[in-house]
């Protein structure tokens, strides 16, 4: 066996992250490590590369004991991390990346070299002299795996490596690992998606609350099973939906946004049409204009009018609490910092967007009660676990945090409703219960627009159904009418066929 | 022309160019040290993503320690090594409060200068009207006599050129060396760093040391060197001035020294036109004409339209200044709005350099001012 | 080891313990000092924190020391909690001091009602003035506001000297530097006759004034959305855009609102205690109010609280000085040394200390 751990356990305070860990792996081997978020994967692997010490248990190497107090300890003896969060400089070189993750000073005019040898040989084309601010995320990505490779790592470790890529640049990326596989590489992956594990991985551990629950060969199980011995509980189908839309709520025409952040994208000549009871789904990698797009239409940035017309009113220059008022909410992605304020209690956070809309203010004077009812009214209907409203809302969980935003949103009955990444990092069952409210919200005759990285939930959920990518939006397509591989090509920025 | 500006008619331009260079220029580049030393030091602290706000502080610290040793030790040099040593002892409190204790930068910075004021105060009591011992000069006979070259180049103590070397090597430091680039990738993103299993806060506290022994050496530079004497409240916001400059050098080393003494010039300008009691309209007149001539040469480059509109404006702005001034050959203005020139030129140029947001942005360190604290 | 261990909620306990235990730190490391500089600490102490309680007449100028710090910390309180760093309030005290002085000057002599009022808005109108140059260079050029203001202060020094060596020299001083005496209904009027006060009080309506803001400003933070919005837009600025908050009228808002009350307070001091423009006149009330400001964590009640233990600090520290012979400067680095003290404990309002090893395989 190449690494072969036993008894580990982690603790936090208030919670057993691992719990008695016991798995091996060989030489060659591609080892899936699968679990839902807060399994405990992260950790287990924190602990194999050195960045977190085990409360207790063992891990041996090649036969030896192994302990690594650093990533540095870890890397010496042949153990390389993937991050799923690249830990990569924006404002540096390729070259200069890739020297920072090397235990070793290589001087520069060599190091560039290796680094052209060996991204051939892999099949990563990269340049070494370029920022890794003007990199998309796929080539990012290609930096850490390099970098990695150059110091000739026996065990491989990926974190979620295929959450920001399209699936052609999956297909690369497996062309790679299956190469490293062959030359002795062993690779542990972590992930969640279900069939990129049975296509790719040799044996998979699974973990389930800290504990591992089951070591399978993925081959001969079905996603749904994987996913059933990951949740605990067998799953029951969605219930099939079939929308006939409404009156056109929003529309979005030649919308065009220019960017002033050096890395920012640049929105350019999108249409759109929201009907009312429609669910439309945006796919895209992420960095192609998700986040600028949902700036448009809250109004955090403001365009021309015309671009932009709710009820057919023109709607471009309003702020975000003109058209709260008018019936158009939303969402964004990054629920601490963005869609709400860490450090400020729950009560706030519903202050924060509700006070337009559910008018908890007269003449500029806040009603903090009515806040704090409003509160409490979101956390019952979305089953929010939290001790109650005064907790910050850096305090709950992921999935809890992004129900009780959601929910702050649906309960305020909005007319048009945009999500970015409603599950991006919710459990699953947290991830269901959103799903299954933002359907029913499109039920009443409100228009959903959800923009997600995650293909399956789009399919899923929508009834319409179009790509963004380098700012651009492509046309609406109703759903079922469009193959995985076609939405593949759009979100590496061909056109449909 | 002299009457106008209130120079005397027998003047001829040829002392005057004379005097500009062999006098003026090396008073301005001794007046430009404390902020090239101080400065610089403040860069390596920002590129390591700290912003330490009281350079001030520890300025002055520097100032009366180094006073202090100088007179009580008879030796300038060892004034210099100990004040450098109290402005990293200075700075290492901010650092323990802000990197260990996770404490507001601004806030921290803020207490630095206040209580560094008050402390240098209460130490330099008994020290005040007295003469420091000499700083040897760099003396070499064979160039150091030679008519104006020799003043504009070879007549400063050694500190000058110490800072001017300082400059080279941390230019060096961080674009050539390992250590350098393990310095700005933790000031670039330091939860990416410390996954790669660097020490950031060891790193940032290196670095903040650094700063705070480079603006004490700066301190001593005005107490010892520039005025030379200490009295309370002597660095009058050079420390200010100095962080300024490091935003007005883009964080790149090399624009620190262009920076320092732009504002040593404007100091020394401002001194002497005081001291000599010139018409200032004239001499706003002058100012603004070689403004205007200086970007006539930049849009002949650009040949922006926008930029032509602003020429004409200033060109008009300096006609204008001159015909009042041949109206009231006999203006004069008050001192104290001579010695606004200084901080009114640090906000002038802090806006012509933060205006562009995308140079700002790529050229900052991004984790500049954040607090790190390694969750794991 | 000691280590530290983030906590779900902040201690409302420590939020204002911590304020408590700086104080009592900064007594401890104060006696130190004092020992160092050859005097007995017990007695110094004491000197500075508790005889001018037990005096009548110190007690009085507690609170006209006290007033001008109040005012100008409530100010930068809200800036501080919208992560806008005006550092300048010294200048906008003293345009403020200029302002309302000239205009006292200008009418020299008029025995109007209406002129302390004039006085008043036109020491706010310059002092909000003086802190929108910062506020505009940040919004429309992106120019750092700390320096910015910063710079302004010495700028304004210089003009305070200029004023009274030159527009606003008192005709009859013999070419010195400073500005008439004020006439009496250009000068703030004194609360003798209060409950509580001296016959000799030399405590004025300004102070009064500054005790009606405090709980003004209370509800301005807390009970109105102005307030709100600007702590959300310290606390998570993308949240707070989400939120539909304009960052640039916040900027605005808290720098002009800061300038506005260091103006005020500036002309409560020249037309108060001073009665005169003097080249003196601002005592750095600019500075220490940054210290009064956290020390009372942002909050007007607790920056009440707070002005009067800053107060405290330099009425005491006058009578160690006449008493103990001690350095003016020992009370600069006392409250530097408070400052410091407090943003070090306040690791305790967001984590918990550990002590003992983490945990190691066994």
């Amino acid at each position: 066996m190449l690494l072969d751990i036993s008894g580990l356990r982690k603790a936090y305070p208030g919670v057993v992250a691992n719990d008695d860990v016991a798995f091996d792996i060989a030489p060659g081997e591609v080892h899936a490590l699968l679990g839902e978020n807060g399994a405990g994967k992260s950790t287990l692997v924190k602990m194999i590369y050195g960045l977190v010490q085990p409360d207790a248990g063992h891990m041996r190497l090649h036969g030896r004991d192994y302990a690594p107090t650093s990533p540095k300890d870890a890397r010496a003896a042949g153990v390389s991390m993937v991050f799923q969060h690249f830990s990569l400089f924006e404002a540096l070189s390729v070259r200069e990346n890739i020297a920072l993750g090397l235990d070793e000073a290589v001087a520069p005019r060599t190091l560039s070299d290796r680094i052209r040898t060996v991204s051939r040989d892999y099949g990563l084309p990269l340049d070494p002299d370029r920022l890794i601010g003007d990199l998309s995320v796929g080539e990012r990505q290609r930096v850490e795996i390099v970098r990695c490779l150059l110091q000739d790592p026996r065990l491989l470790i990926m974190d979620e490596p295929t959450s920001v890529l399209t699936p052609q640049e999956v297909e690369t990326l497996f062309d790679t690992l299956r190469l490293l596989s062959k030359r002795g590489v062993a690779i542990l992956y972590i992930s969640h998606k279900l069939d990129e594990i049975r296509v790719l991985c040799d044996r998979a551990t699974i973990l389930r609350g800290g504990k591992v629950v089951a070591t399978c060969l993925p081959r001969d199980e079905t996603p749904r099973s994987l996913a059933e011995m990951m949740i605990g509980t067998t799953l029951a189908d969605p219930p099939v939906r079939r929308a006939i839309p409404g009156r056109t709520l929003l529309k979005l025409t030649g919308l065009s946004l220019p960017t002033d952040d050096p890395f920012g994208v640049t929105l350019s000549g999108i249409d759109l049409t929201l009907r009312a009871g429609e669910v439309t789904g945006i796919a895209g990698v992420a960095g192609n204009g998700q986040d600028e797009l949902v700036a448009v239409l809250s109004g955090e940035a403001l365009v021309e009018a015309g671009m932009i017309r709710f009820d057919n009113a023109p709607i471009g220059t309003l702020g975000p609490n003109r058209r709260r008022s008018l019936g158009l909410l939303s969402a964004p992605e990054e629920r601490l910092g963005h869609a709400a304020a860490p450090e400020m209690s729950l009560t706030d956070n519903t202050m924060l967007t509700g006070r337009v809309r559910q008018r908890l203010s007269t003449q500029g004077f806040l009603k903090w009660n009515v806040a704090a009812n409003f509160a409490r009214a979101v956390i019952a209907q979305f089953d929010v676990r939290t001790p109650g409203v005064d907790t910050p809302a850096r305090a709950l969980s992921g999935g809890n945090l992004q129900k009780f935003v959601i929910g702050r949103e649906v309960m305020q009955k909005p007319r048009v409703l945009v999500v970015n990444q409603p599950t991006w990092g919710v459990d699953a069952a947290a991830a269901a219960a959103i799903r299954q409210s933002l359907r029913d919200l499109a039920a009443t005759g409100a228009s959903v627009l959800v923009i997600s990285q995650d293909l399956d939930e789009l399919m899923e959920m929508s009834d319409q159904f179009a790509v963004i990518a380098g700012g651009r939006l492509s046309a609406t397509r109703p759903a079922g009418s469009i193959s995985i591989e076609e939405i593949g090509r759009m979100m590496g920025g061909g056109e449909a066929a | 022309m002299m009457d106008v500006i209130g120079l005397s008619a027998d003047l001829s331009l040829v002392t005057a160019l004379s005097y500009l260079l062999s006098v003026l220029l090396p008073t301005m580049i001794i007046a430009a040290t404390p902020l090239v030393l101080a400065s610089t030091g403040e860069l390596v602290v920002e590129k390591s993503g700290v912003l330490n706000l009281g350079v001030e502080g520890m300025m002055i610290m520097g100032a009366v320690v180094g006073f202090i040793v100088a007179v009580e030790s008879g030796t300038p040099v060892a004034g210099f090594v100990v004040a450098a040593l109290a402005g990293a002892l200075l700075a290492l409190i901010f650092g323990f409060l802000t990197q260990v204790l996770l404490s507001n930068q601004v806030a921290t910075g803020l207490a630095l200068t206040l209580f560094g004021l008050g402390l240098a105060a209460l130490m330099g009591q008994t020290y005040t009207g007295i003469r420091p011992p000499q700083t040897t000069r760099l003396d070499i006979p064979e160039v150091s006599n030679f008519p104006i070259l020799g003043d504009m180049l070879f007549s400063y103590d050694w500190i000058v050129y110490f800072a001017l070397a300082l400059v080279g090597a941390v230019w060096w430091f961080l674009n050539h060396t390992r250590p350098g680039l393990v310095l700005r990738a933790v000031g670039e993103n330091h939860d990416a760093a410390h996954a790669l299993g660097y020490r950031v806060i060891t790193i940032r506290l290196a670095a903040i040391a650094f700063g705070g022994a480079c603006a004490g050496m700066g301190g001593a530079y005005l107490s010892l060197v520039r005025v030379p004497n200490w009295s309370e409240g002597m660095t009058a916001g050079i420390g200010w001035i100095a962080l300024a400059i490091v935003v007005f050098a883009s964080w790149k080393p090399g624009r620190v020294i262009i920076g320092a003494w732009l504002f040593g010039g404007v100091t020394i300008l401002q001194i002497n036109i005081q001291a000599a009691n010139l018409n200032i309209l004239a001499i706003a007149a002058i100012v603004l004409a070689l403004v205007t001539v200086v970007m006539i040469a930049f849009n002949l480059r650009t040949k922006s339209r926008q930029g032509w509109i602003r020429v004409a404006f200033l060109g008009a702005l300096a006609l204008l200044g001159w015909a009042m001034a041949l109206t009231w050959p006999d203006f004069r203005l008050d001192s104290a709005y001579l010695s606004m020139t200084p901080y009114l030129t640090t906000i002038v140029v802090l806006v012509a350099i933060s205006g562009d947001r995308t140079r700002a942005a790529l050229n900052a360190p991004a984790s500049l001012g954040r607090v790190f604290h390694a969750s794991n | 080891m000691i280590r530290l261990e983030p906590r779900l909620a902040p201690s409302r306990t420590m939020m204002w313990g911590t304020p408590v235990l700086a104080v009592i730190a900064t007594m401890i490391a104060g006696g130190i000092l004092f020992a160092i500089l050859g005097k007995n600490p017990v007695e110094a102490i004491w000197t500075i924190f508790v005889d001018p309680i037990l005096d009548p007449y110190s007690r009085d100028e507690l609170f006209v020391k006290a007033a001008p710090l109040v005012l100008i910390a409530i100010g930068l309180s809200f800036g501080f909690r919208a992560g806008i760093w005006n550092i300048g309030a010294e200048g906008q005290f003293i345009v403020g001091a200029i302002a309302g002085a000239a205009v006292g000057l200008a009418f020299y002599g008029t025995p109007a009602i209406w002129l302390l009022p004039l006085m008043a808005l036109a020491g706010m109108a310059a002092g909000t003035f003086w802190a929108m140059i910062p506020a505009f260079l940040k919004v429309r050029y992106n120019a750092n506001e700390i320096l910015v203001s910063l710079m302004l202060v010495y700028v304004a020094d210089q003009l305070l000297r200029a004023m009274v060596a030159g527009p606003l020299r008192n005709p009859a001083g013999f070419n010195f530097p400073e500005s008439r005496l004020f006439h009496d209904s250009a000068v703030l009027p004194l609360l003798q006759g209060m409950p509580g006060l001296t016959q000799y009080t030399r405590v004025h309506l300004g102070v009064l004034i500054a005790l009606i803001l405090v709980p003004l400003a209370w509800v301005l933070l807390r009970k109105h959305v102005l307030g709100f919005n600007i702590q959300v837009m310290g606390s998570a600025p993308r949240a707070a855009r989400f939120s539909g908050v304009r960052p640039s009228s916040i900027v605005y808002i808290c720098l002009g609102l800061s300038g506005a009350l260091a103006g005020l307070a500036g002309l409560f001091e020249v037309a108060g205690p001073a009665g005169q423009l003097v080249p003196a006149l601002p005592q750095g009330y600019g500075f220490t109010a940054i210290i009064v400001a956290f020390l009372g964590r942002l909050n007007p009640l607790g920056i009440l609280a707070a002005g009067l233990v800053m107060a405290l600090t330099y009425i005491g520290g006058e009578n160690a000085q006449l008493d103990l012979n001690l350095p003016r400067a020992a009370i600069s680095v006392f409250q530097g040394m408070l400052l410091f003290f407090l943003l070090g404990l306040d690791i305790l309002v967001r984590y918990r200390i550990r002590f003992g090893a983490r945990g190691i395989a066994q």
